[in-house]
């Protein structure tokens, strides 16, 4: 009697994902949308980006983005030289009333950061031991030669993509997104989140010489943060493309 | 028997999170915290706090910077407490401020009450007589932006003491001519570059930026550093300051980040 491959699998199944990995995935998830959702509200208060070590609406931006009715709103006092022999450094007082939510868009900012920082140090330690992290996320040299990136780039634009089965082993791409996000991107978000505290940097000014002045890490946090909605929105489309009942259950019951 | 042991000490960890958690979340009985009314924001907030009072370094002092550096200075919030049409306006102080600032603010002075053995008031010049610092530091902005000033003033510390601050004192909270309340804990009191200022960018302080005196508190956000102050309490138990307080207007009572 032939042995299938079928019958040497298993009778129960196997986990895609490990237990700890789909419970990090969906706290983080959550804390991630939480985090973007009261960030920006935080950003409507102040939707101008700077360069350097302050910044204020009485000097010039890196830029302002055209959201709420703070954009560029002008109501200032006529500005008021402090020095005689430098015309930049002026007061001015407020004369508008400005769209202002942070009360609760701070403090839910903060709450979900310590869900983030938390459930991402667990997972860091439970990837590095268990060699997750190492086995199935960081990439090979061989893994990103420019013929390797090629072929699956040009295999991700292929319709209909086949349905995957979940977990890696994972591609190129997929081990470039995922361990930039986990390695790079998250731990960026927190250093440069923190480079705005001004307790934080007392105890560590250092933080503000790594990224060029607390406006400049706000600058970063900023652009980091659209970095991280564009991969979101990849993320999802791809499981959506790639039989999204079976993704979802992959990362929910594991199999 | 071991795993009796074991037992018992899992279940006492367990108690130990149990009541931990139940502290940081009821968190409310404690007259030495935030108390956090079961608003969930609230206990995220009492959770910075602690975390930051247990992990980072006890009074560090902030980044100073050169004359160079000094940027241009928005004043927002109240801009002058006489104004009827200000957001925070009150009528008596109001109307108090506006004579004291006529006269120059010669007839001004700052009251130092509470867990204090001698409460009292001090006039400008009292304030000048005592040890004076100056510092040109970074003022953070809760709504994302700053900037750098020069600030000359009173270290809190030496009008404390110039007061007798009782030993059991463990809040310092700060009442302003407008509708503005701040507290601190005497960790940031009691910090070096914490300081009542008189004097900004080498003049007198402006009238936007809180004439005649503010508090000046490095560590944390700006709308800490209350402007135009009038009187300043000692206490041994935290107090929200009612409705004028940040915490009853849904704003974090420490702001360190």
């Amino acid at each position: 009697m032939a042995t299938t491959i079928v019958d040497l699998q298993p009778r129960y199944s196997v986990a895609r994902h490990a237990g700890w990995v789909r419970i990090s995935h969906w706290i983080l998830a959550a804390s991630v949308v939480t985090l973007a959702f009261s960030g920006f509200m935080i950003l409507m208060a102040h939707p101008r980006l700077y360069w350097g070590k302050v910044g204020n609406d009485l000097t010039p931006a890196l830029f302002e983005l055209p959201i709420t009715r703070n954009y560029m709103h002008g109501g200032w006092t006529t500005p008021i030289a402090f020095f005689p022999n430098n015309s930049a450094v002026v007061s001015a007082a407020r004369t508008y009333d400005i769209f202002n939510e942070n009360s609760w868009a701070r403090s839910l900012h903060f709450l979900s950061a310590w869900f983030l920082v938390v459930t991402s140090l667990i997972y860091l330690v439970v990837g590095l031991a268990t060699g997750h992290l190492w086995r199935d996320l960081v990439p090979r040299l061989r893994e990103v030669s420019p013929r390797t990136l090629w072929r699956d780039v040009m295999s991700h634009l292929r319709l209909p993509m086949p349905v995957a089965r979940g977990g890696p082993p994972y591609g190129s791409l997929q081990k470039l997104a995922y361990a930039g996000v986990i390695l790079i991107a998250l731990p960026l978000m927190v250093l440069t989140g923190l480079t705005m505290s001004p307790a934080v940097t007392a105890a560590y000014p250092l933080l503000m010489d790594l990224f060029g002045g607390s406006q400049s890490a706000r600058t970063i946090h900023f652009f980091a943060f659209a970095l991280l909605m564009l991969f979101l929105l990849v993320h999802v489309v791809m499981v959506a493309l790639t039989g999204f009942r079976h993704q979802i259950r992959t990362m929910t019951i594991g199999n | 028997m071991n795993k009796d042991k074991l037992i018992i000490s899992r279940r006492k960890i367990v108690t130990g999170l149990a009541s931990t958690g139940g502290l940081l979340l009821a968190g409310c009985s404690s007259p030495d915290l935030p108390p956090t009314y079961g608003n969930v924001l609230r206990m995220g907030d009492l959770l910075t706090y602690r975390a930051f009072r247990m992990l980072l370094p006890r009074q560090s002092l902030v980044r100073e910077y050169d004359h160079q550096d000094i940027s241009a200075s928005p004043a927002i919030g109240t801009s002058n407490p006489a104004d009827p049409q200000g957001n925070l306006f009150n009528a008596e102080r109001g109307a108090r401020y506006d004579r004291l600032r006529a006269g120059g603010f010669a007839d001004w002075r700052i009251k130092v009450e509470g867990r204090v053995a001698r409460p009292g008031s001090y006039s400008l010049a009292d304030l000048k007589a005592l040890p004076s610092r100056t510092q040109i530091t970074k003022h953070t902005c809760e709504e994302g932006w700053s900037a750098i000033a020069q600030w000359t003033g009173v270290p809190l510390r030496a009008v404390l003491e110039a007061s007798g601050m009782l030993p059991s004192a463990r809040f310092v909270n700060f009442y302003a001519y407008d509708e503005t309340a701040e507290g601190l804990d005497m960790l940031d009191a009691l910090h070096p570059q914490t300081i009542l200022a008189y004097g900004m960018n080498g003049r007198d302080l402006p009238l936007a930026h809180g004439a005649p005196l503010r508090l000046r508190i490095e560590t944390q956000l700006g709308y800490k550093s209350v402007k135009f102050l009038d009187r300043i309490v000692v206490k041994d138990e935290f107090d929200d300051l009612g409705k004028i307080g940040s915490l009853q207007n849904g704003w974090a009572w420490y702001v360190g980040i």
